[in-house]
């Protein structure tokens, strides 16, 4: 009879990956973090945005995809803030207007200098996915109205000029699925040439990927924690995503890990059939 | 006429919509902008609809005691708890029947609905997605070995992007001297994520295209009917 590789219980794979992620977040690394091409190119998205210009940021996510999105948002609204640059918010799931209103709770105690209405806005959650974002290029104010707290948008003085994408300078979707980054895109950049950025979570980067090409259709993209962790680099704020990349390095080593020993003991296995001519 | 009607309907709808895309002027730019209104008034309406059906489903399984009926309490539990709280004293930024509750707020340190929605909910599906490492790393020990050429080119794709996707695989080949910079494990991932992983995702993405552009046209020219519901 055939022998079968060893296998390890799959509760030490758990306990291991357990005390790999756990250990880290206890105990700074502090490993260097390298930027990539398309993190830079966010970055330079927002650094060549004027001052006092309005550009557009939607919370497609929900709590599920916060350890991935919420670092990035976090540290795109600093950015912006920092630049002086208004940002109206906006949210095709929703979870995502809580998302939004997190961010700005936490950002509020670093920048107390920030006024609703006038540097920032929520338009809060609209359903309607890709049909939602072509009616907003055509007129913002038909879609949202008011904002989430049933003000007259015609009263902000954020909105004041802002009647559809033309008066946007970028738009950039936090995303965690569909509708995401993808509907963005498809609408802002390729139908309202503008240019679009997004961020997502790492395992849906592949499906995003592609829109980031010679047309530009994509200017950038933050993919994942690392992602996450290169702009709190690049803007001088490390923050929860570099503090979570020590968890995800040693994470990723302990499955490697565990994949080589797989590997070995197929191996084994297989030469030990093999001696024994089965 | 039943059946009829409705193909009529989206025949008429579908066709009129393929014509604005290529005439975006009057009558056809202005119906399609009426249209997308509908649309999204419709999917207001779509969203109560998913919740009496998510009722609907879950009650009608505590009820006729189907498999797992007991997890169909706690869901119409919490249901309506969260509708509940959200009816009775609304949410962070709207009131509700009874307006503020400024009295529980004093005493729990937010209202019902925000409370719950930032200290169960919120974690609840953190965790969900937290599991997915555990379950990950599992699966990954079982199923990358390889065994052939093409699950050993798997294999070695996903160990560098897995490495390459981290700070420590940067550290670990930052020695490399700058004429072997394109072994450096966050370029070779780079390369990974940029030409056959973004080749492969394109052919997809035409494959999709071109599937939805097919299953579009059967549903305007009425030859795909399930949408009308029956057999």
């Amino acid at each position: 009879m055939a022998k079968e590789r060893k296998k390890i219980d799959r509760r030490w794979v758990f306990l291991l990956i357990f005390i790999g992620v756990a250990i880290p977040l206890i105990v700074k690394i502090g490993l260097p973090v390298e930027t990539s091409k398309n993190v830079e190119m966010v970055y330079n998205l927002v650094e060549n945005t004027p001052e006092e210009s309005t550009v557009l940021i939607s919370f497609d996510y929900d709590p599920a995809s916060m350890p991935e999105l919420h670092p990035m948002g976090k540290a795109i609204l600093k950015h912006c803030f920092r630049k002086n640059i208004n940002v109206i918010f906006t949210a095709m799931w929703p979870m995502g207007v809580q998302m939004a209103e997190d961010l700005i709770d936490q950002l509020q105690v670093e920048f107390p200098q920030i006024k609703y209405g006038e540097d920032y806005v929520n338009l809060g959650f609209k359903a309607g996915g890709m049909v939602t974002i072509q009616s907003m290029g055509k007129d913002l104010t038909k879609i949202f109205p008011e904002d989430m707290y049933g003000t007259p948008i015609d009263e902000l003085p954020i909105m004041d000029g802002i009647k559809n994408f033309n008066n946007i300078m970028f738009v950039f979707s936090l995303s965690a699925g569909s509708p995401g980054i993808k509907e963005w895109v498809q609408i802002v950049h390729d139908k309202f040439n503008k240019p679009t950025s997004g961020g997502c979570t790492g395992v849906s980067a592949p499906a995003i990927l592609p829109y980031v090409n010679e047309q530009q259709q994509l200017t950038g993209l933050l993919a994942g924690m690392k992602a996450a962790a290169e702009y709190e680099y690049m803007i001088g704020a490390p923050s929860t995503a570099t503090s979570g990349m020590d968890a995800q390095s040693i994470a990723h080593f302990i499955i490697i890990i565990f994949i080589a020993i797989g590997n070995i003991n197929y191996w084994r296995a297989k030469k030990s059939n093999e001696k024994d001519g089965l | 006429m039943k059946r009829k009607l409705p193909l009529v309907i989206t025949f008429s709808i579908g066709v009129l919509l393929i014509i604005s895309e290529f005439i975006p002027h009057k009558p056809f730019g202005t119906l399609s902008g009426e249209l997308e209104e509908w649309f999204l008034i419709i999917s207001g309406f779509a969203i109560i609809l998913g919740q009496l059906s998510l009722f609907k489903v879950n009650l009608f399984k505590v009820r006729f005691k189907q498999k797992d009926w007991q997890f169909s309490i706690v869901t119409l539990i919490s249901f309506v708890i969260m509708v509940g709280f959200g009816l009775l004293w609304g949410t962070e930024n709207s009131s509700g029947i009874f307006g503020n509750g400024s009295s529980i707020i004093q005493l729990i340190g937010d209202k019902p609905f925000d409370y719950l929605f930032h200290n169960v909910y919120q974690h609840l599906q953190a965790t969900m997605f937290s599991l997915l490492a555990f379950f990950i790393a599992s699966a990954a020990y079982r199923a990358f070995i390889g065994r052939t050429i093409e699950s050993n080119l798997l294999l070695i794709a996903a160990v560098l992007v897995m490495l390459g996707n981290t700070t420590l695989g940067g550290f670990l080949t930052s020695w490399l001297p700058e004429s072997l910079k394109f072994l450096h494990l966050p370029e070779l991932k780079q390369f990974i994520m940029t030409y056959p992983t973004t080749a492969g995702q394109r052919a997809i993405m035409i494959g999709t295209g071109l599937g939805i552009i097919g299953s579009s046209l059967r549903i305007i020219l009425g030859i795909e009917r399930s949408y009308l519901g029956g057999k």
